[in-house]
C-alpha cells in the first residue's frame, strides 16, 4: 500500500520534468530559428534597411507598410496571387479527386501507379521549373511542336515570354506538382469509408451518382477541407517555381506576393521592404485561415 | 452486374491514362532530352526519340562542371539536417504523445501553425544573423535554416506515428524499472523505426531539394545541388541537353529513396490529416 503510493508520487513528479527535458531541445531550436527570426523580421520591416545602402539604415515606423501600396509590382501581385492560388488549388482538387476515385477501384498494377504518380511531390523545385521551361520553350519546345503538328496553332507561341500566357502556364506546372498529393490524401479517406454504407444505399436503390453525393462526398469532406487549406497555404507560399520559370515576368504578369517578397530581399537586397511584404503575406494567410476555419468548422467540434 | 463493373473499369482507364501521361510526360521528355546530342535539340523538326543516343551530356555534367562537388555537399547537408531533426523531434514527439502537460495542445497547434509560415519570412532575418556570425557560406547556415521547416514537420509527423504505437510495452518496461532514456532507446526507438526512417527520408529529400535559402546562404565554392543546377542555365546558356542531364541526376537519388519509404510516409501523413 505504502509502496504503491510512493511510486505514484514519484511518477507524478517525473511527469512534470521529463516532458520538459524531452521538449527542451526542440523548444530551443524553435525559439532560436523560428520565433526569434519572425520577431527580427518584424523589426526589419520598420526600418529602412538596404544592404546596398547599409550606412543609412534607420527606423522609419510604418513607412514601408504605407509605401508598398504605391508599388506597381506589389499591386499587380495581389490579383495574380488570387488567380495563382484559386485556379491551382481548384484544379488540383478536381483532378486529384478524379484520380483518387479511379485509384480506389481495385485493378492490377494499382500500387505501382500510385507510387509513380507521387513522384512530382518529391521532385526538386528547380528540376520541376527547368523541365517545364524546356517544354514551354518558344522555339524548340515540345508543346509548340505538338500543337503545330496537330494543326491547333500555326506558329510557335512563346508561352512564358508573353504576359497573357506566362501565369497560366506556371499554374499548369503547379497543378502538375500538387495533384498527386491531393489524390493520395483523398484516396486514404476513400479507403476508410465503411462499405456497409454503400450496401445500405444499394438496397434502397441509390445510383452511383447518388451514392457519390450522399455517401462519398460527406465522408471525405473533412479530408478535403484540411487538404485544401494546406494546399492553399503551400501554393501561396511557393516561390521556387515562379522565381525560376519567369521571375515574375514578363512585366509583372506572373508576380505574386511571396515572390515579390523574395525578389525584394534576394535580388534588390532591400531587407526592410522584403520583410514588410513577407509580413503582409503572412497576415493575409492568417486572416484567410481564420475565416476558412470558421466557415468550415461551423457546428463541428474538434 | 459483373459486366457493368467491367464497363466501369474500362471507362475509368481512359481518364487514368491521360492523368498518368500528364504526370509522367515531363520526366520522359527530360530524360529523352538528356540523352540526345546537342544538334538534335535545335532543329525545326523535333524527333521524339533520339536518333543517336549519347551519354556525353552526363560526362560533361560530371567532369566539366562542379556538379559532383555540389552533390557531395548536398548529401552532407541533407544528412546532418535529418539527423538533428530526428533526434530533436522524436524526443519532443514522445513528450507530446505520452505525457499530459499544460499548454500541450496549444504547443502542438502552434508548431503546425509555424510550419505554415512562408520561408521568405525567415530569409532576411536569418541572413542578417548569419552575416553577423560569419556563417554565410558555411554548411551550418543551411542546416540551421532548414530546421525552420524540418523540425515542425517532423514533430508533427512523429507524434502521429508515436500515437500509433501501443503503450503497453512501455508500461511493462516501467514496471521493470527502466528509466525514460532506456524506454526511449530500447522500447520506443525500435518500434518507431519505420516512422523514423520515413520521416528522416522525407526531411533528407526536402533539404536536398531546397533552393531559396541555399541560393542566399552559399557561396560559389560550396553550392548545393539545386543551386548548381539552376546556375547551369546561365553558365551553359541554351544547352538544354546538359541541363536535362543535371535535372535527371538531381532527381534520381531522391525518387529512389522516396520509393522505399513511400508506403510508411503516406500512412503517417494521411493518419494525421484524416483525423483532422
Amino acid at each position: 500500500m505504502d509502496r504503491g503510493k510512493q511510486t505514484n508520487k514519484r511518477r507524478r513528479k517525473s511527469d512534470v520534468y521529463v516532458p520538459l527535458i524531452l521538449l527542451a531541445p526542440a523548444l530551443l531550436l524553435v525559439v532560436g530559428v523560428i520565433i526569434y527570426p519572425i520577431c527580427h523580421a518584424v523589426g526589419l520591416s520598420f526600418q529602412y534597411y538596404k544592404l546596398t545602402d547599409f550606412a543609412n539604415r534607420q527606423f522609419i515606423g510604418f513607412q514601408n507598410y504605407i509605401d508598398i501600396w504605391k508599388n506597381e509590382a506589389f499591386i499587380a501581385s495581389l490579383g495574380n496571387t488570387v488567380k495563382w492560388v484559386v485556379i491551382t488549388v481548384a484544379l488540383q482538387f478536381l483532378l486529384g479527386l478524379g484520380l483518387a476515385m479511379i485509384l480506389n477501384i481495385p485493378f492490377r498494377g494499382r500500387g505501382v501507379i500510385r507510387s509513380i504518380t507521387l513522384m512530382p511531390w518529391v521532385t526538386p523545385g528547380v528540376v520541376i521549373a527547368l523541365m517545364w521551361v524546356w517544354i514551354y520553350n518558344g522555339n524548340f519546345g515540345i508543346l509548340n511542336h505538338c500543337l503545330i503538328s496537330l494543326g491547333i496553332i500555326h506558329q510557335g507561341v512563346p508561352w512564358l515570354g508573353s504576359g497573357k500566357t506566362a501565369l497560366y502556364c506556371q499554374i499548369v506546372t503547379m497543378i502538375w506538382q500538387g495533384l498527386p498529393f491531393f489524390a493520395i490524401m483523398i484516396l486514404a479517406a476513400l479507403q476508410i469509408i465503411p462499405s456497409d454504407l454503400y450496401e445500405a444505399a444499394e438496397i434502397s436503390g441509390a445510383g452511383s451518382w447518388q451514392k457519390f453525393i450522399y455517401i462519398t462526398l460527406p465522408q471525405i469532406m473533412p479530408t478535403i477541407v484540411t487538404t485544401c487549406m494546406l494546399r492553399i497555404i503551400w501554393v501561396f507560399n511557393n516561390v521556387e517555381v515562379l522565381y525560376l520559370m519567369t521571375g515574375g515576368g514578363p512585366g509583372h504578369s506572373s508576380m505574386t506576393v511571396s515572390l515579390i517578397a523574395y525578389i525584394r530581399a534576394q535580388k534588390s537586397l532591400d531587407f526592410g521592404q522584403g520583410s514588410t511584404i513577407a509580413i503582409y503575406g503572412t497576415l493575409f494567410m492568417i486572416l484567410f485561415m481564420a475565416v476558412y476555419l470558421k466557415l468550415t468548422r461551423k457546428g463541428e467540434f474538434e | 452486374m459483373k459486366r457493368k463493373k467491367q464497363l466501369q473499369k474500362a471507362l475509368m482507364a481512359i481518364p487514368l491514362f491521360f492523368l498518368i501521361c500528364f504526370v509522367l510526360f515531363p520526366y520522359l521528355w527530360t530524360f529523352l532530352t538528356s540523352i540526345k546530342p546537342t544538334e538534335e535539340l535545335y532543329t525545326t523538326t523535333i524527333n521524339i526519340l533520339p536518333r543517336v543516343s549519347t551519354l556525353s551530356n552526363y560526362a560533361t555534367l560530371f567532369f566539366q562542371t562542379d556538379f559532383l562537388n555540389s552533390m557531395v555537399h548536398s548529401i552532407w547537408i541533407a544528412s546532418i539536417t535529418s539527423c538533428i531533426s530526428m533526434v530533436v523531434s522524436s524526443m519532443a514527439a514522445y513528450a507530446f504523445a505520452r505525457y499530459d502537460f499544460r499548454g500541450k495542445h496549444l504547443a502542438l497547434s502552434g508548431i503546425l501553425l509555424l510550419y505554415m509560415f512562408p520561408s521568405v519570412l525567415y530569409l532576411t532575418p536569418l541572413f542578417v544573423v548569419f552575416n553577423k556570425l560569419k556563417l554565410i557560406g558555411s554548411p551550418a547556415a543551411l542546416v540551421i535554416s532548414y530546421c525552420t521547416f524540418t523540425i515542425p514537420f517532423s514533430i508533427w509527423l512523429l507524434t502521429s506515428y508515436m500515437k500509433g504505437i501501443p503503450i503497453e510495452l512501455e508500461e511493462s518496461g516501467k514496471i521493470d524499472g527502466a528509466s525514460v532514456a532506456q524506454l526511449l532507446y530500447f522500447i520506443v526507438a525500435p518500434l518507431l523505426k519505420p516512422g523514423l526512417i520515413a520521416t528522416g527520408t522525407y526531411v533528407f529529400i526536402n533539404s536536398w531539394n531546397e533552393y531559396l535559402f541555399a541560393v542566399m546562404f552559399t557561396t560559389s565554392d560550396n553550392r548545393t545541388l539545386p543551386v548548381s543546377l539552376a546556375s547551369l542555365v546561365g553558365e551553359y546558356d541554351l544547352r538544354w541537353d546538359i541541363i536535362s542531364a543535371g535535372a535527371v541526376a538531381a532527381m534520381v537519388p531522391v525518387v529512389i529513396m522516396f520509393m522505399f519509404v513511400q508506403k510508411n510516409l503516406v500512412a503517417g501523413l494521411t493518419a494525421g490529416s484524416v483525423k483532422g
